[in-house]
């Protein structure tokens, strides 16, 4: 066996050990670890990228093509969290390091995840995954409100997994076995034999989606999502709405594209449905909005609802357009978080209306929330202009034209609040004219988001083939 | 006597749905913990009872990945509780209401 494969994910969790080992016996806490882990990811990347294609463990683990797109942007998501965190961290008063080493053991669950080939490995993983996320959310324990968030995540989060399990014993006992490619070779064995399946797996579907439901937040699964992007640690908040969300759509692509896409029939409808929920309710509350982090989570909601037009499509290009979808969202909202987080470090606010004059206090970084701003919204030339015309048309390809024109009508509702940022920081004036100050890792990794959401809306080919390349992983 | 499959998997689908309504309905963020803990519990018992029903023991490998994870998730859990009851003096999930919408 070559254990190369788990190279990337053995390595990342040795540095995020190393980073609580430094932690612990280092008696000068002066210096910040963050730029040690921002070193471990680049590591990282470069294992990924020049890491072998193939599975372990009987197919537990795969390493394709379509794991190695989302590590990039696990990882991508991960450095962009940690260079935010830096002057957060320096106003910490204890902890300052485990924040960093428990960053990366969840993006180890999230590269784990990203390669299940079992249901065993996928529920492992993802708990790997939101475990550490239940302590970074609630890791200012001394504010109310942090811990409140924390709770309310870590009880949802139990749920959901609860959910999920319930959803894979269905698939056990109806299967005999909790490997994907097995699951699909028995129930097509099974069904074609006896011209049904019956309802044991239709009731697996709805707990299975239900239990992603909670991770991707979907629209009645939906309810903690603002609590605890509002009450959580500002950059966590960014890394919860990107890397979170991302892992959820690779579990959910993993499992239902892997092992239940002949019986599509029975749960793509539903999916219709979630995501036309998703798409109108989100983006109906986000106008309510005053503080912006709420309006970022109400506007998370509503961006899931796109990409699961993707997974509508049940096609190729439905998946390629999600994977390049996610790089999309990832840009412009970790850019949209980052700015709000060098914001409140200045100000002390998340409210809207203070972030009136914001054009003539900073107009470098006024310029920059617009680009993401509109990219969220997807103007062309943007990166979301991109990323939603894939995603439209692979919806058209396979004849959803009613969730098409929910989702063109749900995105001309988004510009009102989109834009009414954009107005605060133009066209209202304000007395404070101190500019907004950032420094090196914050500036870097605005830069960065820029840069991608520029980038993938000018030259869309060079991440689309490889987000085609990813798709090609399932059989459809 | 043997005791049939559908019975276990019948009390397997009863504890969940209690721990499910048990969720809903108590207000008490403890008692809200250990309706988790009883959901999952409902699902072990499913996958041993499967596993004994299909003769393959992938199900019993299971149960005990998911004790293990059920541990972890109550250390994390009762440490985030004790933190807000020492902002709060509370347990109860009415009085942790700082955020709505």
């Amino acid at each position: 066996m070559t254990y190369q494969l788990l190279l990337p994910q053995i390595f990342l969790f040795l540095w995020a050990i190393l980073i609580f080992i430094i932690d612990f016996v280092r008696k000068e806490k002066k210096h910040n670890l963050a730029y040690v882990a921002l070193l471990g990811i680049v590591i990282t990347t470069v294992l990924v990228l020049t890491s072998q294609k193939g599975e372990l463990f009987g197919g537990m683990f795969q390493a394709d093509s379509f794991s190695a797109y989302f590590n990039l942007i696990f990882l991508l998501t991960g450095f962009l969290t940690i260079a935010s965190s830096v002057e957060f961290t320096q106003r910490l008063p204890s902890n300052k390091g485990e924040y960093f080493g428990l960053i990366l053991l969840s993006m180890v669950g999230m590269m784990f995840l990203a390669s299940a080939g079992d249901l065993l490995t996928l529920y492992v993983s993802l708990e790997l995954t939101t475990i550490p996320l239940f302590v970074l959310a609630s890791y200012r324990k001394d504010e109310f409100k942090s811990t409140e968030a924390g709770l309310k995540y870590l009880i949802l989060g139990g749920i959901s997994s609860a959910l999920l399990l319930f959803g894979i014993s269905l698939i056990y006992g109806l299967t005999g076995t909790t490997f994907l490619t097995e699951v699909r070779t028995t129930l097509i064995v099974r069904f074609l034999s006896t011209g049904n399946v019956g309802p044991a797996l239709v009731l697996g579907f709805i707990f299975m989606i239900a239990g992603f439901g909670f991770k991707l937040a979907l629209v009645p699964f939906h309810m903690w999502v603002p609590d605890v992007y509002e009450g959580a640690p500002t950059p966590i908040t960014a890394f919860l709405s990107v890397a979170s969300k991302a892992t959820g759509i690779a579990a959910f692509l993993r499992v239902f594209f892997h092992a239940f896409l002949i019986f599509q029939v029975d749960w793509v409808m539903l999916m219709a449905v979630l995501a036309a929920l998703a798409m109108i309710i989100g983006n109906i509350i986000a106008l309510l909005q005053t503080n912006i982090k709420r309006m970022l989570a109400y506007s998370s909601i509503a961006q899931i609802g796109y990409i699961l037009l993707g997974v509508v499509a049940a096609s190729s290009r439905g998946v390629s357009s999600v994977a390049f979808y996610t790089f999309v969202y990832l840009f412009a909202n970790m850019g949209a978080f980052i700015t709000a987080i060098a914001f409140s470090h200045k100000t002390g606010s998340d409210e809207i209306k203070d972030y009136a004059g914001l054009s003539r206090r900073s107009p470098a970084l006024a310029a920059m929330m617009a680009v993401f701003m509109l990219s969220l919204v997807g103007i062309p030339p943007l990166a979301g202009f991109m990323g939603k015309y894939y995603l439209f048309s692979a919806a058209i390809e396979q004849r959803y034209i009613w969730l098409v024109v929910i989702a063109i009508l749900t995105s001309v509702i988004s510009l009102y609040y989109y834009l009414n940022v954009v107005r605060q920081m133009y066209f209202q004036t304000s007395t404070e004219e101190s500019p907004i100050l950032m420094g090196a890792a914050l500036k870097t990794a605005l830069l960065i988001c820029v840069i991608g959401v520029l980038l993938l809306g000018i030259y869309p080919n060079i991440f689309l083939n490889f987000a085609n390349q990813a798709a090609m992983v399932f059989h459809y | 006597m043997m005791v049939s499959s559908s019975a276990y998997l019948i009390l397997s689908a009863t504890i969940f749905t209690i721990g499910v309504l048990g969720f809903l309905v108590r207000r008490n963020v403890l008692v809200m913990f250990m309706s988790i803990e009883l959901m999952l519990n409902a699902v072990n018992l499913a996958f041993v009872a499967l596993s004994r029903q299909l003769g393959s023991l992938d199900g019993q490998v299971v149960v005990f990945l998911v004790m293990t994870v059920a541990a972890a998730e109550a250390a994390v859990g009762l440490a985030i509780i004790i933190c807000l009851f020492r902002n709060k003096k509370s347990v109860n999930v009415d009085d942790f209401n700082l955020m709505k919408w």
